[in-house]
């Protein structure tokens, strides 16, 4: 009997221990804090008050990315994707409701939302791919994708909050398709080809710092009054009069990017959310989002502030961190393994002093 | 039982059953794994979206699911008996050992291969243990390194009855030295990665429902991969005495079934008392789908209890049955409502995914089964696996 009631014992011993150890995970002590955007991070605002769903940016994203048309008609006769694909990287989605008759309204109203990879500061793609195939640029931030890498395992489709890396199921040698921000077109000083074509601006690239500091101008202005927005790509010349100056800095960071002409223009401030999507939540976005519905609505899910892969990291980072407990336990079971395990030849011996 | 209990003990070395390997069992198993090559093969050539029914919104299917999530918790028999005789010092327990081991070795080294025919760049998959490539911050990085290290350690576990079969007693000799090192490895590995699997998840976040996601699923997964273990031993041991016709080894299973109910309150208690502080439970009062799946789970748990939960209960091989299954079936539910019941991607705005197997999804599922009970079949009539029993009746 007394044999029973210390094996209960170790059971109550090691359940508690392996309580406690996961409950140490959820401490802050041990946490892995949520990543923030690197300096330098590069990004997009998408004001859906400006959007006017010419969808010229999807065009142009498919252009330059070299994918093929998708359709969702019975005639086959232009590109008409019902969501981002392994061949479609970005999407106009409309809100509608009711009589659709005001724009940006939540009621009897539209609204056009763009869906495309947010860029996460702390993505939850790079940090599940097992591979390195999903990593993050530390200089500008770009959630980057190598086939190469990659062994096509989806867990970056499943960990996504947005929905954004896609695969190609179709095909034997299927791989992920995603927005990257058209780096392979920055070495030429172009920028993201559905910012570059955006005829009203909507669609804004940039630094994220900046993109921040001019969405949070727009917020401050007040609807239905007249207000210059830039398209395009946010330049130094506009930063210093928004950030009150920098002092010949953003002449340093322009360098690299084609030069255009000014292409500011008037419109009317539209009726915003007071909520920059993409500030904060998952630990910030480098891809921030201005909106007349709420976010919801328009399909931009409600994030806490703390990313999932920080809370996933800091539960492997606390059990495997240095592979100090896997050592630790593997030794307490050796040192009582070697006590226990008896030769097979032994068994009958074992066995007799085991013999109730 | 006095008897019984006496036989049982005087010759327990473990002796292969014997008898004919072609009966209807092992035809049906081969026809079930002719079909999954075939689908296979149509797999390989024209892509995952030839046979399954994946998509976006549901990258993850039964292959993953199914095949390696439940499949390797299933898989888990070996692991909970072996901490039982070697860990625990319950050396009675000993003549389970080898026929719990082979299942999880089946088990393990099938859900390693059935990982692959789900990669969709499979030829990269070294990646994982490479240098440069691996990420060590990935919870499926981790995952995959400790389920191939076990599938090692499992083999050379396994070793001896291949070495008493051909004679190798000193090849057997050597690897006994060592065994307890093996012992120790096997129990540690599989703490680890089946506690990952349900970490797989969190990085997921509120895509997956709150009454899966939290930070204690890790623990959830790996109390109740060891109460899968014995509930497979139970479900094992039934099946392979009836279909052998065999003496079923009810002085080791009612103490057993005693064992797993303790260790299955001890889950139940952490389970709800997760749910209750994070302020989850209400959600298992929604009309909705996910509270009816949360609840077919917890009945499955909680079945045993009222099965077995008297000693008159659990000398009832019937009954032993059944409570193993329910064990098995909660396990199912709960490891499919975490990946899929309760995974909603998008929250809105997708089209509106939707994901149920397709039948060859199915047929290559099933055929990993009939690969894994062929392999039973064939090394415990040929190789010394099972207890040796006085009368052998197996045809």
């Amino acid at each position: 009997m007394s044999t029973r009631r210390n094996f209960l014992k170790g059971v109550v011993a090691a359940s508690g221990a392996a309580v406690a150890a996961t409950a140490v995970t959820v401490s802050p002590a041990a946490a892995r804090e949520t990543k923030q955007r690197p300096p330098e991070a590069l990004g997009l605002l998408y004001d859906a008050t400006l959007c006017v769903g010419c969808k010229a940016c999807v065009a142009a994203c498919k252009q330059v990315n070299d994918n093929p048309a998708e359709f969702s008609t019975l005639d086959q006769l232009w590109d008409t994707p019902l969501d981002t694909s392994a061949h479609t990287f970005n999407l106009i989605k409309m809100y509608r409701s009711g009589t659709m008759e005001t724009k940006d309204a939540e009621e009897n109203g539209y609204a056009f939302m763009k869906t495309s990879c947010m860029h996460c500061a702390d993505p939850s793609c790079v940090s599940a791919c097992p591979v390195s195939a999903m990593t993050k640029n530390p200089e500008n931030g770009i959630v980057e994708y190598n086939a190469d890498a990659c062994i096509g395992c989806r867990y970056c489709v499943a960990a996504c909050p947005f929905g954004i890396p896609k695969y190609e199921y179709d095909s034997p040698t299927g791989k992920i398709g995603k927005c990257e921000l058209c780096r392979h077109r920055h070495k030429d000083g172009h920028y993201s080809a559905c910012a570059e074509v955006c005829p009203t601006g909507a669609t804004l690239f940039g630094r994220t710092e900046d993109l921040l500091a001019e969405a949070k101008r727009r917020l401050s202005l007040k609807a239905g009054d007249l207000a210059v927005f830039p398209r395009g790509r946010l330049r130094h010349g506009q930063e210093r009069i928004l950030a009150g100056g920098e002092d010949g800095k953003g002449e340093r960071r322009r360098q690299g990017w084609r030069d255009e002409p000014d292409q500011s223009y008037e419109a009317v401030v539209g009726n915003y959310q007071q909520h920059v999507y993409g500030e904060k939540e998952y630990g910030g976005t480098q891809v921030l989002k201005l909106s007349g519905v709420p976010f919801e609505k328009v399909g931009m899910p409600n994030l806490p502030p703390e990313a999932a892969a920080a809370h996933s990291e800091s539960i492997q980072h606390m059990l495997y961190g240095g592979l100090v407990m896997p050592f630790a336990v593997l030794g307490a079971m050796t040192y009582i393994a070697k006590r226990n395990v008896v030769a097979d030849d032994e068994d009958e011996k074992g066995e007799n002093r085991d013999g109730r | 039982m006095a008897a019984n209990r006496h036989a049982a003990h005087a010759d327990h070395a473990p002796a292969p059953v014997g008898g004919n390997l072609f009966n209807a069992a092992t035809l049906v198993c081969g026809v079930l794994i002719a079909i999954m090559i075939a689908i296979l093969a149509v797999r390989f050539v024209f892509g995952l979206g030839a046979v399954t029914n994946l998509n976006d919104g549901y990258p993850w299917g039964i292959w993953v699911v199914v095949d390696v999530v439940i499949g390797s918790a299933f898989a888990c028999g070996g692991f909970s008996v072996a901490m039982l005789v070697y860990i625990f010092n319950k050396g009675q327990y000993h003549p389970l050992v080898r026929p719990a081991l082979l299942a999880s070795l089946f088990g393990y080294t099938l859900a390693g291969v059935g990982v692959i025919f789900d990669l969709g760049r499979w030829w990269n998959f070294w990646h994982i243990f490479a240098p440069g490539y691996a990420n060590p911050n990935s919870v499926m990085f981790e995952v995959a390194v400790c389920i191939s290290a076990y599938i090692v350690v499992m083999w050379l576990e396994f070793s001896p009855a291949f070495f008493e079969k051909w004679g190798m007693k000193d090849a057997k000799r050597k690897l006994n030295k060592v065994l307890f090192f093996l012992v120790a490895l096997g129990t540690v590995l599989p703490m680890m990665h089946q506690s990952s699997l349900g970490t797989l998840i969190v990085v997921m976040g509120v895509q997956i429902n709150p009454l899966w996601q939290t930070k204690l699923i890790p623990l959830l997964f790996l109390l109740t991969a060891i109460v899968i273990g014995y509930g497979v031993v139970l479900f094992e041991s039934c099946v392979a005495s009836s279909a052998y016709r065999r003496k079923i080894e009810l002085h080791l299973l009612e103490p057993l079934a005693k064992i797993m109910l303790g260790m299955l309150a001890v889950f139940l208690v952490v389970r709800f008392g997760d749910l209750v502080v994070r302020g989850a439970l209400p959600l298992a009062f929604k009309g909705n789908v996910a509270a009816l799946a949360f609840w077919v789970e917890t009945v499955c748990f909680v079945a045993p209890f009222a099965i077995i939960g008297s000693a008159t209960a659990r000398r009832n091989p019937a009954k032993l049955f059944l409570a193993g299954t329910a064990i098995m079936l909660g396990g199912i539910f709960m490891r499919i409502n975490a990946f899929l019941i309760g995974y909603d991607t998008g929250v809105g705005v997708d089209p509106g995914w939707s994901y149920f197997p397709s039948v060859p999804e199915l047929m290559v599922t099933i055929g990993m089964f009939a690969v894994e009970v062929l392999g039973y079949i064939i090394i415990t009539r040929r190789f010394p696996v099972l207890p040796r029993e006085e009368t052998q009746a197996a045809h």
